[in-house]
């Protein structure tokens, strides 16, 4: 039998929809495990990535932890997938970039509703935000996109069968929404 | 109407009559050409460039090219469809579409449209714009992120309701939705809800007050067939609202 492909998967700035969503695949999950293994993923909890096959990322980039995890799967990932709406273009989080992120930081941590103790946290063990929130495609080269606020299980599944099987990847009409 | 009155398109041949666009001769004969600022009922505008179409070789946009006797018209090739695809994306990246927080989502024609060229993403850097909401008005408000500068409004509140509520201020990338009121305001304009201009909307930027999120996803109007099906909004705006 031929080597199994390796599939990492990780949650940027995203709200793990997305992997419920793979999770969705239901019992498709023992014919995925037969032809591919997980490597770094909150499913296997492994957490650094060896070089691998077809990298998912869930969620946009927002903090500079994001962009560090998204530079290590771009290097390690033959294939880069943008999954979901945060990761192709922000997303809900990016609703914030109409706001300055000292706007934003104030309104949660000093002029919010019931603060207590009113300080903006910057313990060094905090990833520094980003001013804006990005799509993935604006900081690496992503090679697949796969949109949905979270794409169903049906369309991963296709989209995962049809990639390993090397065909041109092609949805039916219900399985592409943007939300 | 003289047989010889025809064109090509996607080697179908169709009838049209003396100063017919591509567009309308297309619209009766059922065919589909994607669009956004185009609604039969107003004079073309021309400015979304959605309906691109190939004419012999030359690049014309099917809503204001008058439709030629013998002419090939090119609707669906690879390069066409990319083209309208690219339009698309510039179009998303240019406002902030957040199809999941927007009420209008299934029955917006820019998504729908972004559906029917495949578009998977937006493919270029987003722009972010900061804009605002005006929730002034009681019945109506508008979300100024998601508008696409079709017009729509524009020309409904000039021709229709002969209000002149809305118009396009500024130019190039700094052309954007203005109203007509001493605070710009929608509250403070003579707008009404009963307006032709309250039911044009393509996107999710005049959006009716009181009704959001009333049909589950599944039920909404693009869930289940594309747009080159279904047909537009605005064509289905009484049963959006009820």
């Amino acid at each position: 039998m031929a080597e199994k492909l390796k599939v990492a998967t990780a949650s940027l700035c995203g709200c793990f929809g997305c992997h419920m969503s793979i999770l969705d695949i239901d019992e498709r999950i023992l014919d995925l495990v037969q032809v591919a293994e997980f490597d770094r993923s909150p499913i296997t909890d492994i957490k650094t990535i060896g070089d691998c096959d077809i990298g998912i990322i869930e969620g946009g980039v927002a903090n500079a932890e994001n962009v560090e995890v998204l530079l290590e799967f771009r290097k390690h990932c033959k294939i880069l997938i943008a999954m979901g709406a945060c990761a192709i273009n922000g997303g809900i989080p990016a609703m914030r970039n109409s706001f300055t992120l000292k706007e934003c930081l104030e309104e949660a941590y000093v002029d919010g509703v019931g603060v207590d103790n009113p300080m903006i946290p910057q313990d060094k063990e905090i990833p520094m935000l980003l001013n804006k929130v990005h799509p993935i495609h604006e900081v690496v080269k992503v090679d697949h996109f796969l949109p949905g606020c979270p794409p169903s299980g049906d369309t991963i599944w296709t989209f995962l069968t049809e990639l390993i099987e090397g065909k041109p990847i092609r949805f039916p009409y219900e399985q592409i929404h943007y939300d | 109407m003289s047989t010889s009155k025809t064109f090509k398109l996607d080697g179908k041949t169709i009838s049209f009559n003396d100063g017919d666009t591509i567009m309308d001769a297309a619209l009766r004969a059922g065919e589909y050409i994607p669009h956004l600022c185009h609604n039969p009922e107003f004079t073309p505008h021309g400015s979304c460039r959605v309906c691109i179409v190939d004419v012999n070789g030359r690049q014309v946009s099917a809503c204001t090219q008058p439709a030629m006797a013998g002419s090939e018209v090119d609707n669906a090739s690879d390069n066409i469809m990319r083209q309208r695809r690219e339009l698309l994306q510039m179009l998303f990246v240019e406002g902030n579409h957040i199809c999941p927080a927007c009420e209008k989502s299934g029955a917006c024609q820019l998504q729908a449209v972004a559906y029917y060229t495949n578009m998977l993403s937006p493919h270029f850097t987003h722009f972010f714009p900061r804009r605002t909401v005006d929730a002034s008005h009681p019945d109506t408000a508008i979300d100024f992120d998601r508008c696409i500068l079709c017009e729509l409004c524009v020309r409904a509140s000039r021709d229709v309701d002969h209000k002149n509520v809305f118009a396009i201020d500024g130019r190039g990338i700094n052309s954007h939705l203005v109203v007509n009121s001493p605070t710009g305001k929608l509250g403070d304009s003579s707008f009404a809800a009963s307006d032709k201009a309250a039911h044009v909307c393509p996107v999710g930027a005049i959006l009716p007050k009181h009704t959001g999120y009333d049909k589950p996803i599944g039920d909404r109007l693009y869930d289940r067939q594309p747009v080159s099906i279904v047909g537009d909004v605005a064509a289905h705006e009484q049963e959006q609202e009820h």
